[in-house]
């Protein structure tokens, strides 16, 4: 029987890097040439200088937590049996968030501020996401 | 100009909600919705010169009304589509038309089958909306896709930040349930307790069951006519006194939000109150979507009634009950009453303003406010006064 595949991001030219940035293990994050502001999650235009201008630059690997939530219920069928997993709402030092699961550890070992570090990992189906661990 | 006062509500209609409206179409749930707001207005079909659709893209459009309801001469039509903050934009949209002289009875139709339209619950019906291709590209994949993950993180920093609990926001799924079942109209008529809420599953921590609203089958109408054309109508007026739309920063992802604790209300509700004139604690009753219990929580802060972090107090003690401090969803809200997309929110408050909300009547109820919340964060607000 075939599995249902998990939600796959539909990919455009301008977040193609990104994806294919995490393909090869690297959290990838956009940065305006104009005015050296680092955005997320990608966009065409940098809302302080409004320059299209951008490149990519690895972000450093390190974030705190900003807030989380444990789910529960699967809202896709492709998560049925799989919750219930923590998905943490984390800062960067770059000054943006991103969401993640998180590994090896329960929510209750989450706190505003707990120290995290960025991994990056397949979801069984061949897409590379980033995930978050506590840092020791 | 100031649109205080230019416009009022002169119709209120809505079905029999449902979990499973049996072979009827959105669109015959919204025309007989319709019909009921023009038979409480006393306007013939022919009257309505201007629609506006609060679910942009949805399922029907203006020209079904034009064609079914045999409307001679539509001069005005737009969609308000933000979500569940639609419908009391649609009455900002509504108010600004007739005030401008563009038309003079404005129909808003709101319907839904949510419950038992198959194969579009939630998560599928997310994935298809333009306003959530950014969560949908950077999120959904790691299955946050539903409106309780989305907000979860909100009400979980608010806990942490502030000491809010799960029981203070079961106050407000008990308080609802108990307005809901004083209306003959509501999906949820037993009785519910802070316990019952805190023993429901959990959904996406820090939500149970019991923080979530319904899905389900029905239809709301509101008829917005001119001010000085409503003063001759059926119904006593319930003018636009107020009214303002606002947009939370990062309004595409809650995730990139500076403050995720705040939502766009807090932008539009000092607007509004200034318009008309009144501070919240003029307001007699409140008509505040919720979507989630947490929802109502963090409006009540951003709107004034009480400071960023105080909302667990707030409405902790039944303070939103029919007696309390602020009575809140009078007719059950989304949690208790019906999924409406929060029309019926406005209508229940046109009929709080006018004395007829039977057994959830609020006493001398003269000033109140409906307010809408969409999509990851996009607020309205219209205070309304009997006049
Ligand atoms: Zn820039």
């Amino acid at each position: 029987m075939d599995a249902i595949a998990k939600p796959t991001p539909e990919i455009g030219p301008l977040t193609r890097p990104y994806w294919d940035g995490l393909a090869a293990g690297k959290l990838l994050l956009q940065r305006c040439t104009g005015c050296g502001k680092i955005r997320h999650y990608p966009r065409p235009l940098c809302d302080a200088c409004h320059s299209f201008g951008h490149d990519w630059v690895e972000a450093q690997g390190t974030a705190t937590v900003h807030s989380w939530t444990v789910a529960h219920h699967p809202f896709h069928p492709a998560f049925r049996g799989i919750p219930p997993f923590t998905l943490v709402t984390a800062d960067l030092p770059e000054g943006v968030r991103i969401l993640a699961p998180l590994r090896d550890a329960g929510d209750g070992a989450l706190a505003l501020g707990t120290k995290l570090v960025i991994g990056v990992e397949d979801n069984g189906e061949g897409l590379a996401l980033p995930v978050v661990r506590l840092a020791r | 100009m100031s649109l205080s006062g230019k416009a009022a509500v002169t119709g209120v209609g809505d079905t029999d909600f449902t979990h499973d409206a049996p072979g009827k179409t959105i669109l015959e749930l919204q025309l007989q919705a319709s019909l009921a707001a023009l038979r409480d207005a006393g306007l013939h079909p022919r009257d309505i010169d201007g629609i506006v659709m609060p679910m942009g893209g949805g399922a029907t459009v203006a020209e079904d009304f034009v064609t079914n309801l045999g409307i001679p001469d539509l001069r005005f039509s737009t969609t308000t589509p933000l979500g569940g903050a639609g419908a009391v934009a649609a009455v900002q949209c509504a108010a600004a038309a007739v005030a401008t002289g563009l038309c003079r009875h404005v129909l808003m139709p709101l319907g839904r089958l949510g419950r038992s339209g198959q194969n579009q619950r939630i998560g599928a019906r997310i994935q298809a909306m333009p306003q959530f291709r950014t969560v949908g590209e950077f999120e959904s994949p790691m299955g946050a896709m539903a409106p309780a993950q989305f907000y979860a993180p909100m009400a979980r920093r608010h806990m942490e930040l502030y000491g809010t609990t799960s029981r203070q926001l079961a106050e407000i799924a008990v308080t609802t349930r108990r307005h809901a079942i004083l209306n003959g109209n509501a999906r949820m008529r037993q009785p519910l307790s802070i316990e019952d809420h805190q023993a429901s599953r959990i959904i996406a921590d820090p939500f149970h069951l019991f923080d979530c609203s319904l899905e389900s089958d029905g239809a709301c109408a509101v008829i917005v006519s001119a001010a000085d054309v409503a003063r001759d109508m059926a119904k006593p007026r319930v003018l636009v006194t107020g009214v303002a739309e606002g947009h939370p920063d990062s309004p595409s992802a809650i995730t990139q939000r500076p403050d995720m604790t705040r939502v766009g209300l807090a932008k539009a509700a000092a607007r509004a109150f200034a318009m008309a004139g009144v501070t919240p604690a003029d307001i007699d009753v409140a008509e505040i979507y919720d979507c989630f219990t947490w929802v109502v929580l963090c409006q009540l802060e951003d709107m004034g009634f009480c400071g960023k972090g105080e909302g667990g107090a707030f409405v902790e003690g039944g303070a939103l009950g029919l007696d309390g401090r602020l009575p809140v969803n009078t007719h059950g809200g989304l949690l208790s009453q019906a999924h409406m997309a929060g029309m019926n929110h406005v209508v229940e408050l046109v009929r709080q303003l006018r004395g007829e909300a039977g057994a959830a009547q609020v006493r001398d109820a003269e000033v109140g406010l409906v307010t809408g919340y969409g999509d990851l964060g996009d607020g309205t607000i219209a205070i309304m006064a009997r006049g």
